[in-house]
C-alpha cells in the first residue's frame, strides 16, 4: 500500500514538473515581442566579434550584408556557464563558492535519476546478454554520481542558507527563500542517510525507478526500514522536484529567455521583413496610460499616440 | 554616513532624508586631487525646497510636492499601483513586458550586481544607492498589491504615498548604465526597473524631471528642439559654424540643407550646435572632404537627434523616433548617420528598430562606423604628429555596452595619433564606466544635483580618467585630451573638469572624437582643437 502510494506521488510530481515547467516555457515563449534591449558582449556575433563585445553595428550599410551568427558562439557560453556558473565566479566568487556546488549537485542527483531511468527502460527492452553489462556500468556510476550529487548539494545549501543570514543578505531574504533552502538540506538529507545506512549501491532506489519507468508498481525486494527510507527519499525527492518550477528557482527556464530573447536578441526589423507585420499589429493595440501627455482611454492606439502632433504647450 | 537599515524603510520616518553621504569619508581620488578635505564643497538642499519637496537624501531631482491631504496621498498611491499593473499588460507594455515580468519575478538577491554599480560604490556603499533596493520595494510591492501573492514569499511592505514618493524620486538615482544587469548571473535588469519606475511616474502619474519633459521631449515636439532652436534659428547657428570652422582650418564647407535624394541623412544632437560648434563643425569638413552625398534636415525635430523618452517614456520616445524617421523619408535618403550622441544612436538605431515599419524604416549607422570609412578610404590626407598629446577614450555606453560599436572609433584613433599616445581606461569597452551622465543627468542641474552627481555618479569616471594619466605630468603645461563622442557624456565630464578645476590644475581637456580627425587633416591649417577651455 504505502508503495504503491509512492509510485502515485513520484508520478503525480514527475508530471506536474513537467507540466510547470511546460507553462514557463510557454508563458515566456507567448509574451510579445518587445523592443530591443541587448546587453553586449551577444554570445553568436560571428567575425570575432563576441570576444570583445562588438556588433554587426559595426559594419557600414550593415543591412544589406549578411549576417554572421554563430551558434557554436553561444555554446561556447552557454554551456560552461549552465555547467560551472562562469559569470557568477567571475563577478561574484564568494557566493560562487557556495552556489557552484549546490547547483551542480543537483546537476548530478538529477544526472543520477536520469541514469536509473535509463538503466530500468535499458533492463526491460535489451536482451539480458546487453542489460546486463549496461546496468553493470551504471551499477558502478551511481554511486559516486548520486553520493557526490547528494553531498554537494548539501553543503552548497547550507552555505547559502549562512549566507542568507548574513547583513548584506538578511533583509532582502524572505521566509519563502529560506523555507527552500531548507527543503534541499531536508530532503537530501535523507536521501544521503539512505544511501549511507541502506543503499550503498544505489540498488533499492534504482529498482524503485526502474518500476517506475517500466510501469510495474512491484514493492521493493527489501523490506522494513530500509525500503521506509528508499520511498521516503524518493517521495521527498518527486516533491522536491515538484515544488521548483512553481518557485523563483525555475529561473533556469527564465535564463534561458533572459539570455535568447533579451540579452542577445539583436536580429534586425528589416525593410520589408517579417517583423513588420508583427510590429504593425503591436502598434495597433490599445493604450490607456493616464498621463495628460498621453491620455490613453483604452480606445486609442500605440500608433495614434506616437504620430499624433501636441495638442497644446505644457506651461 | 546615514543609511537605510532595511527595504521597510522606505516608508518610515516621513520628511527625513533616508540617505547622507559624509564626502570626507568617500574614497578619495588619485593625485593631484587626492586631499578630500581639499575636494570642492557640496552644496546642501535649501530648507524651503526640504519644507516643499519629497526627500530622499542629499539632493532632489524630481520635484514631488509633498501631498496636501489625504486626497492627495491617496492619489499618489492609486496612480502608482494603477501604473504597476498597466506594466504588466500585453498592450499598455508589450515593449518591455518580458525584461519587466523577467526581472521582477527572478532576481536571487545574491547581490553580484552591487559591485558593478558606481554609484553604490562611491557613495561608500550606501545602501540606499545599491542596485536591489529599489528594485526589491518595487518587487515587493508588485507581488503584495498587484499580484496579492504572500509577503511570506517575496517579502513584505507597507504602501503609502512616502514609499511612492521616494521610490519614483529613488529612480533617478540610477546612471541606466545596465552595468549591473550584464554581471547578473540569472539575466535580471536592475536598470531595466528603474526606467520601469520613471515609466510608471511619467504615463501615467504625469511626474517628470521637468529637463526631461517639459524642457525636453515637450518642447522637442513643438518647437523642434530642446535647446528651443526653431528651424530657422538652426540653420543661422549652423551657417556660423561653417564661417567659424572655414576660418580655423581654410577650407571652406557649406552645410547642406534638405538635400532630397541624398545618401546620408546627419543627424546632431543640437547641443552640439549650441556648446561645441566646433563639432557639427569638423563632421561637415570631413563630410565634404571625402566627398559625401549628405544633409542636414530643417525639419522641426529632425535636426535634433535627442530622444529623451528613451529615458523615461515610451510614448514620448515613440514620437519623436518617428519625426527623425519622418524626415529621413521625405528626403527619401539612403540612410540616417548619428552623431556624436551615444543615446540617440541607441534610441534610433537599437529601440526604434521595433516601431519603425515601412517607409519609415529607413537604415540608420552610426557616424563611428560612417567615420571609420572615410578614413579607411584615404580620401583624407592626415598627419598624426599634429595630435601629439596624450589622449584617451571613454566609451559611452549607449553606444559601446548597449550597441556594440567598440572597434570604429579604436581604428580612427590609432589613423590620427601617433603611436604611443593612446591609453585605454580600465575597464573599458563593453565593461566600461558611464561618465555619470547617463539617463539625464547630464542636463539635470535642480536645486544641488549638479553638486550630487559630481560627488556620487560621475566620481568613478573622473578617477579613470586621473588614472589614465597618471603616467603624465599632472599640470596645464601638459595638455591631455580626454575624447567623448557623446554629446550628454561630453556635457557631464565638462562639468565634472569645472567642478575639480582639473583643466587649470591637471591640463583635462576633453572634446570629440571627429575634431580629432580634423585636427590631422593636412588640408586644414594646424590647430584645430585649440585648448581654449570654454
Amino acid at each position: 500500500m504505502m508503495t504503491t502510494l509512492a509510485y502515485i506521488i513520484a508520478y503525480i510530481g514527475l508530471a506536474f514538473f513537467l507540466v510547470a515547467v511546460a507553462a514557463r516555457f510557454m508563458m515566456w515563449s507567448k509574451m510579445p515581442m518587445h523592443l530591443r534591449w541587448e546587453l553586449y558582449p551577444v554570445a553568436h556575433e560571428g567575425k570575432g566579434r563576441a570576444a570583445y563585445g562588438g556588433s554587426y553595428l559595426e559594419e557600414s550599410d550593415w543591412w544589406q550584408k549578411k549576417r554572421e551568427v554563430s551558434m557554436l558562439g553561444e555554446l561556447k557560453v552557454m554551456v560552461p556557464e549552465i555547467l560551472f556558473l562562469v559569470a557568477l565566479r567571475e563577478h561574484n566568487v564568494k557566493l560562487w563558492k557556495w552556489s557552484f556546488p549546490f547547483h551542480f549537485g543537483l546537476y548530478l542527483v538529477a544526472a543520477a535519476t536520469i541514469v536509473m531511468m535509463v538503466g530500468g527502460v535499458a533492463g526491460a527492452l535489451l536482451p539480458a546478454a546487453l542489460a546486463t553489462p549496461v546496468n553493470g556500468i551504471i551499477g558502478a556510476v551511481l554511486p559516486f554520481l548520486g553520493g557526490a550529487g547528494l553531498v554537494l548539494g548539501i553543503v552548497g545549501a547550507l552555505g547559502l542558507f549562512a549566507r542568507r543570514r548574513g547583513r548584506s543578505l538578511r533583509d532582502y531574504t524572505a521566509p519563502a527563500d529560506l523555507f527552500n533552502l531548507l527543503f534541499f538540506i531536508v530532503v537530501f538529507g535523507v536521501a544521503l542517510a539512505t544511501f549511507l545506512g541502506f543503499d550503498r549501491q544505489f540498488a533499492l532506489v534504482s529498482a524503485f525507478v526502474a518500476n517506475l519507468v517500466t510501469f510495474n508498481l512491484a514493492p521493493l525486494a527489501a523490506g522494513g526500514t530500509a525500503a521506509l527510507m528508499v520511498l521516503l527519499s524518493a517521495v521527498l525527492l518527486t516533491l522536491l522536484t515538484a515544488y521548483i518550477p512553481t518557485t523563483h528557482m525555475s529561473h533556469f527556464v527564465g535564463k534561458y529567455f533572459a539570455y535568447h530573447s533579451i540579452r542577445w536578441k539583436d536580429d534586425p526589423n528589416l525593410q520589408g521583413g517579417k517583423q513588420e507585420k508583427v510590429i504593425e499589429e503591436l502598434l495597433s493595440r490599445p493604450i490607456s496610460w493616464s498621463a495628460s501627455h498621453i491620455k490613453g482611454d483604452g480606445k486609442k492606439t500605440w500608433l495614434e499616440a506616437a504620430t499624433e502632433e501636441p495638442e497644446v504647450k505644457e506651461k | 554616513m546615514k543609511q537605510p537599515d532595511s527595504v521597510k524603510d522606505i516608508g518610515r520616518n516621513p520628511g527625513q532624508p533616508m540617505a547622507q553621504i559624509n564626502p570626507l569619508e568617500q574614497i578619495p581620488l588619485p593625485p593631484p586631487f587626492d586631499k578630500i578635505d581639499e575636494e570642492p564643497t557640496f552644496a546642501q538642499i535649501t530648507d524651503e525646497a526640504r519644507e516643499k519637496f519629497v526627500v530622499l537624501d542629499d539632493t532632489i531631482a524630481v520635484n514631488i510636492p509633498k501631498p496636501q491631504n489625504k486626497e492627495e496621498e491617496d492619489r499618489l498611491v492609486q496612480g502608482f499601483l494603477s501604473g504597476l499593473e498597466k506594466c504588466m499588460s500585453t498592450e499598455d507594455n508589450w515593449a518591455f513586458l518580458q525584461p519587466f515580468e523577467m526581472s521582477m519575478e527572478h532576481c536571487a538577491h545574491c547581490q553580484t550586481c552591487s559591485d558593478a554599480c558606481p554609484i553604490y560604490e562611491e557613495s561608500g556603499e550606501n545602501e540606499l544607492y545599491r542596485p536591489i533596493y529599489r528594485s526589491e520595494i518595487l518587487r515587493r510591492i508588485y507581488f503584495k498589491y498587484v499580484k496579492k501573492e504572500s509577503p511570506k514569499v517575496h517579502g513584505d511592505i507597507d504602501l503609502n504615498w512616502e514609499v511612492v514618493a521616494r521610490l519614483i524620486e529613488l529612480s533617478y538615482r540610477c546612471n541606466i548604465c545596465r552595468r549591473c544587469a550584464q554581471t547578473c548571473p540569472i539575466g535580471v535588469d536592475n536598470a531595466l526597473l528603474s526606467r520601469e519606475i520613471r515609466k510608471i511616474a511619467s504615463m501615467e502619474m504625469g511626474i517628470v524631471p521637468k529637463e526631461l519633459h517639459k524642457d525636453g521631449s515637450v518642447l522637442q515636439l513643438e518647437v523642434g528642439s530642446s535647446t528651443g532652436m526653431t528651424p530657422m534659428i538652426v540653420k543661422d547657428n549652423i551657417e556660423f559654424i561653417d564661417e567659424d570652422t572655414a576660418e580655423r582650418t581654410g577650407i571652406t564647407i557649406e552645410t547642406p540643407w534638405d538635400v532630397e535624394g541624398a545618401d546620408i541623412l546627419l543627424i546632431h544632437n543640437a547641443g552640439e550646435i549650441m556648446a561645441w560648434p566646433e563639432n557639427p563643425g569638423a563632421f561637415a569638413t570631413v563630410f565634404e572632404a571625402a566627398g559625401l552625398s549628405w544633409t542636414m534636415s530643417s525639419e522641426a525635430v529632425a535636426y535634433d537627434g535627442i530622444n529623451y523618452g528613451v529615458w523615461y517614456d515610451d510614448v514620448q520616445f515613440a514620437r519623436v523616433a518617428v519625426k527623425h524617421a519622418a524626415a529621413a523619408k521625405k528626403l527619401g535618403v539612403k540612410k540616417i548617420v548619428l552623431g556624436e550622441c551615444g543615446h540617440a544612436h541607441k534610441a534610433l538605431t537599437v529601440i526604434a528598430d521595433k516601431i519603425l515599419t515601412g517607409d519609415l524604416n529607413i537604415p540608420r549607422e552610426s557616424s563611428m562606423v560612417t567615420l571609420r570609412d572615410i578614413i579607411r578610404s584615404g580620401k583624407l590626407k592626415l598627419d598624426p604628429s599634429r595630435n601629439d598629446f596624450p589622449v584617451t577614450l571613454h566609451d559611452p555606453c549607449n553606444l559601446v555596452r548597449l550597441m556594440g560599436i567598440v572597434t570604429p572609433q579604436r581604428e580612427i584613433l590609432e589613423a590620427v595619433l601617433p603611436p604611443g599616445r593612446f591609453r585605454e581606461m580600465a575597464p573599458h569597452g563593453v565593461e566600461n564606466y558611464c561618465c555619470g551622465g547617463g539617463s539625464g543627468f547630464a542636463i539635470m542641474s535642480g536645486h544641488n544635483f549638479q553638486d550630487w552627481r559630481h560627488r556620487m555618479t560621475g566620481r568613478r569616471k573622473f578617477r579613470q580618467i586621473l588614472e589614465a594619466f597618471s603616467d603624465e605630468p599632472m599640470d596645464k603645461e601638459h595638455p591631455k585630451y580626454l575624447c567623448a563622442p557623446c554629446s550628454n557624456c561630453k556635457g557631464q565630464i565638462r562639468d565634472i573638469i569645472n567642478y575639480y578645476d582639473a583643466w587649470e590644475k591637471a591640463g583635462i581637456y576633453y572634446g570629440g572624437l571627429v575634431e580629432l580627425i580634423v585636427n590631422a587633416m593636412v588640408d586644414a591649417e594646424p590647430g584645430f582643437i585649440d585648448w581654449e577651455w570654454h
